[in-house]
């Protein structure tokens, strides 16, 4: 099998297992604890913190161990909602957050607080001059993912945080998708918190962490023995942060070679299917997107069926298709970028990793062709849209 | 989350394709929701002698148009009249709860080619079958 969906998961990378290993059974002692067995746990988690510090340019004790992505976002924001509720209640953040945010802040909504979805418009980016209009007295927060996890656009988040900062706004921006694939520095980005996730970047799954900016308070959500600041207590996972601190030194150690490899299979990817099929288009910007990210649509062709026979090709791929979503909507990223729902059917998503290939890609590209021509002729609106009324 | 009879017709569907000189044609769903499907039937001596299918939709949505295809061929028009979405369903070995109801539309397809046909011979239509075309 071919696996280019490496933005839903990644395999866990043998050298991160490794380091692993040991604290399931051997070392399995409570970081917590006073005995060398714990003090050797903690010691290993603290050493897996600067891992990651160092990945995001962050001081170690600015990292935050978390059970996730989800998890990070979730204590970012409602955890800054809460704290500064007797300030304001007015959050700003896109049209095409991942649901961890998206949901987030509607769960928000739900309980008083107010918030503004900006648009992305058709190459799916943020305006700074938007979000500058949007701001408001009432403005406690601002939440704005680093680069999308459909479309893979990369957002402003440098200039965002300059003017968040001047008017003295919390700024949280999602990095789980840029983490260990770009170059994310958080004094760099005028962050103050960012949340990552370990198997994303060939880390294991079920750990994550937020980095939160010295100075910066959040109310807790759980609240137990007193762990990560008091921010997440609970037992410290500690095979799973040694995995994550591995996944990030290795990430770092190989970024710019890994981005560079995984760029020009990606514009190989994007000219020959682009090239070779009639009525194929890309879904967000051409080249302010990840090294890995690559979205097509199809005139006439809904998503799921795509993805199911290029299963049966041996590619494994992912689709923004509504049919294949447990709400039968489609995609609200495709939808935020001015597509018709019958286009927003239509994704294919292809994310690539450091494991593929050039033949890969040719198979990719081959086997794209050979499904779409397949649904094209099962296809009624393949045959009542002939011409190409429907521009890029 | 599909069976195994649901991905062997998503994968070799039968009866592909338009009759040019249909004597029925039904179209329901809407692309916007996702699923599209059109029926032709061909019909002599009220048989439905020849039927063939075009869809833009999901997996089950091709393999529910390819299964009605078959239970429907050679069928009277008031047998065809008779198959249920969930005569459809159950062929396939069952569809996953949620697209019960999204895409599984191809027996509706099918009544609204009939119901074309009737009506087009001058024979006035029940109209009882739910037709989902919403666009």
């Amino acid at each position: 099998m071919i696996y280019m969906d490496h933005s839903a998961t990644s395999p866990v990378d043998p050298e991160v297992f490794k380091v692993m290993k040991p604290y399931f059974v051997d070392e399995f002692g409570n970081a917590s604890t006073l005995y060398s067995l714990g003090r050797d746990a903690r010691k290993a988690m603290e050493n897996a913190r600067g891992q990651v510090a160092s990945l995001i340019g962050a001081k170690t004790e600015e990292i935050i161990f978390t059970g996730g992505g989800t998890e990070s976002d979730n204590i970012a924001i409602k955890g800054t909602a809460y704290r500064l509720k007797d300030k304001g209640n007015h959050i700003i953040t896109s049209a095409i957050e991942h649901p961890a945010v998206d949901e987030t802040c509607k769960y928000l909504e739900k309980i008083g607080f107010e918030v503004t979805y900006l648009p992305v418009y058709e190459e799916g980016i943020v305006r700074v001059s938007d979000l500058e209009d949007a701001i408001t007295d009432k403005t406690i927060m601002i939440t704005i993912m680093h680069a999308n996890n459909e479309i893979g656009t990369i957002q402003p988040i440098a200039e965002i945080g300059k003017i968040a900062r001047e008017k003295g706004i919390y700024f949280h921006t999602d990095a789980v998708q840029t983490v260990g694939k770009i170059p994310v520095n958080v004094e760099e980005l005028n962050v103050d918190m960012l949340s990552l996730s370990a198997h994303k970047v060939y880390g294991p799954k079920g750990i994550g962490a937020l980095y939160i900016k010295k100075g910066i308070r959040l109310e807790p959500l759980i609240h137990g023995g007193g762990h990560e600041k008091g921010i997440r207590p609970g037992t410290e996972n500690v095979s799973g942060i040694v995995g994550l601190g591995k996944a990030c030194e290795l990430a770092q150690k190989n970024l710019i070679e890994n981005a560079k490899y995984i760029t020009n299979l990606r514009d190989k990817l994007i000219n020959g299917v682009l090239d070779s099929i009639e009525q194929s288009y890309l879904n967000g910007h051409r080249t302010k997107r990840l090294p890995n990210n690559v979205n097509f649509r199809f005139t006439g062709i809904e998503g799921e069926s795509l993805v199911l026979h290029l299963d049966s090709k041996g590619i494994a791929a992912s689709t923004g298709s509504a049919c294949s979503s447990k709400k039968l909507e489609p995609s609200h990223v495709l939808t935020a970028l001015g597509l018709e729902q019958v286009d927003a059917h239509g994704s294919l998503r292809l994310t690539l990793g450091k494991e593929n290939t050039e033949e890969d890609i040719d198979h990719a590209i081959e086997s794209i062709k050979e499904v779409v021509e397949t649904l094209r002729k099962l296809s009624p609106l393949w045959c009542a849209t002939p011409g190409a009324e429907r521009g890029e | 989350m599909y069976s195994d009879k649901v991905m062997e017709h998503f994968q070799n569907p039968r009866n592909v394709g338009e009759i040019e000189d249909a004597d029925g044609v039904g179209t329901v769903g809407n692309p916007t929701c996702g699923d599209l499907m059109t029926i032709y039937i061909k019909v002599k001596d009220n048989i439905i002698e020849d039927i063939k299918f075009k869809t833009f939709g999901c997996g089950a949505a091709i393999a529910t148009s390819s299964m009605v295809t078959e239970m429907a061929m050679g069928k009277t028009l008031d047998e065809a009249m008779e198959i249920t979405r969930n005569d459809v369903a159950e062929n396939l070995e069952g569809l996953p709860p949620v697209k019960m109801h999204c895409s599984n539309l191809a027996a509706d397809a099918l009544h609204a080619a009939i119901d074309n046909y009737r009506e087009k011979k001058g024979e006035k239509v029940e109209g009882t079958h739910i037709c989902s075309t919403c666009g």
